[in-house]
Parts: structure tokens; C-alpha cells; sequence
């Protein structure tokens, strides 16, 4: 992540620990890195969306900033309930480490700036906890307002069942908040920002969000 | 003193359980016939620094809410004693 976000914006980001209380000085995006926050133990992110900096990045969000939340990032931001639904198991039982492909839902935004709506790029997952869930009324709501990031699908765009590996509710890979500033999506985007990484389909993300950034006012 | 209280966890009905369903089919791999819906959950023990029954059940009550639960997903029960 810290790799995709230097090629991105040409530094390399401040690294927090989870028990600092305040973010850097300027700080004009948050992200939540994937990976295995406290052992997974409870539920995945439970532990994490309570831990000291979370109250900082709450303050945040709630002052207009950008956050990312990639994998178990995702589920800490739902967990703190600044997404809403859940992550489930994933429906197969089985840890998911793969390819995938996803369509862009929603263009326009902070993070999807550099793509059409409708564009489809790859991805990678990793997880054994990308079931999305939340009830049908959240759902519509998501689904109404256009929060939907991007959706679970096959190489030609379709979304698919097949193409749903872990069972997610209408295919939903990656969600927004309201304000379009919030984002947590399962798959790693960051993992392919370099042909050494074996493409750069993920970069368009990054770059979206330095577009965003830089035109936003300090 | 200190009071026990038992914080029981289940997934909602309608939320897919796959552990429960993994469970089942287990079961019935060792033979076990008409095993019908298995749901899994956990339980989490809590010794409160309460004396008050009452006052621990509703403690435990707001953990569960904040933390033990999601109940986008779970729902919970709380026994003391």
C-alpha cells in the first residue's frame, strides 16, 4: 500500500501505529491498509475499529476527509460503522487468494476519477472474510444513492455468480460513504500499481485519489 | 464481589452461517441422521465487579451492544449468575 501511494503522489505516506491518538499535521487522506488486525480475533476488524487512532480517524471523516479502507481496512471501517453492513466468511468456506475483476459502479468520485462508470479492471483478492452483507433496505439505500463502488465480475463486465467468488450480497465489491469520501473495498487495488507487480490496473485508484487531493482546498 | 455474566452470540436468522453449515455436514459425514439447521455462535464469559444483578446484566447488555455483538449480523442474549 505505502508502495501505491508514493508512485501515486510522489512521497511516501506517515506510517501510524494503532495506538497513537492523532493523525499527522495535514493529514489529507487516511488509509486502512489490509492484513490481520488482532489476530482476527471476535470478529475481523472488531478489535481494530476500537483501537486509540480509530476516535482520530472517526474526527476525520467526519470533518469532510478522505478515508480508504482496503480488506481488513474494509472491515474495521464497518466494524466502526463508518460503512454500513458486514463481511461475512466467505461463502465457499475457503481463504480466497486470486485474480478478480471489477466494474466501476460509480465514476466521478474521489477514488474512480480516472475511470468510466462501467469500466472493468483487475484486481486481486485475498481474504477469508469478503462476504458482504446488510439487509435489503440498506441495500436499496447503497443501491438508490449510487454508493455502490464497484461490483464483483467477469473479464467482459459481467456481474456474474461465478464471478462472486465470496458470496457477497449483489456482487458488491467495494462501498462509499454519503459524501463520497469514505471508501472500503475488499480487493487490493495497491497490488497491482507496477508491471514488476504483473500490471498496473490497480494505479487509476491512486491516481484518482491524487487528483482529488490536489485540487481540494487545504 | 463480583458477578458472572454469559454473553451467548448468534448469527441473525437469515445471515448465512457457513461454520453451522460446515457443522452439519460434518455430522452427517460421522453418520448422525436428520440433523437439520446447525447454527454456530460463541459465548463469552464476563466477571463483573458488580453487585447488583441488575446493574451487570445491563453493563453487559451495553458490551455486548458495543463490542461482543454486530448486530448488523448477530444477535445476543445475556444471562447473570
Amino acid at each position: 500500500m505505502a508502495i501505491a501511494l508514493e508512485r501515486a503522489a510522489g512521497r511516501p505516506p506517515a506510517m501510524l501505529f494503532h495506538r497513537e491518538t492523532e493523525l499527522p499535521r495535514g493529514t489529507d487522506l487516511v488509509v486502512l491498509a489490509g492484513g490481520f488486525s488482532y489476530g482476527d480475533y471476535l470478529r475481523c476488524g472488531a478489535i481494530a475499529a476500537h483501537s486509540p487512532i480509530m476516535r482520530a480517524v472517526r474526527e476525520f471523516a467526519a470533518r469532510g476527509g478522505h478515508v480508504l479502507g482496503v480488506c481488513n481496512g474494509f472491515q474495521i471501517l464497518c466494524e466502526a460503522q463508518m460503512l454500513p453492513g458486514a463481511l461475512l466468511r466467505n461463502a465457499s468456506l475457503r481463504f480466497l487468494s486470486m485474480d478478480c475483476h471489477l466494474r466501476v459502479e460509480r465514476a466521478g468520485t474521489p477514488f474512480t476519477g480516472r475511470w468510466q462508470k462501467g469500466a472493468v479492471f483487475r484486481s486481486v483478492m485475498a481474504h477469508g472474510d469478503g462476504n458482504y452483507f446488510a439487509d435489503a433496505a440498506t441495500l436499496d439505500r447503497l443501491e438508490g444513492e449510487g454508493l455502490v463502488a464497484f461490483r464483483y465480475c467477469d473479464a467482459r463486465g459481467e456481474a456474474t455468480a461465478e464471478a462472486n467468488l465470496n458470496g457477497s450480497a449483489r456482487n458488491i465489491a467495494g462501498i462509499l460513504s454519503p459524501n463520497l469520501r469514505v471508501l472500503g473495498l475488499m480487493p487490493h487495488p495497491e497490488d497491482y500499481v507496477d508491471p514488476l507487480m504483473g500490471g498496473t490496473d490497480g494505479l487509476p485508484l491512486f491516481e484518482s485519489l491524487v487528483d482529488a487531493l490536489a485540487a481540494a482546498p487545504a | 464481589m463480583t458477578i458472572r455474566a454469559r454473553v451467548t452470540v448468534m448469527p441473525k436468522p437469515g445471515v448465512l452461517d457457513p461454520q453451522g453449515k460446515a457443522i452439519g455436514h460434518a455430522l452427517a459425514n460421522l453418520g448422525f441422521a436428520g440433523v437439520g439447521e446447525v447454527r454456530a455462535g460463541k459465548v463469552i464469559e464476563l466477571e463483573l465487579a458488580e453487585t447488583d444483578p441488575a446493574k451487570a446484566k445491563a453493563v453487559a447488555e451495553e458490551m455486548a451492544r458495543r463490542l461482543l455483538a454486530n448486530t448488523v449480523i448477530e444477535s445476543y442474549r445475556v444471562e447473570i449468575g
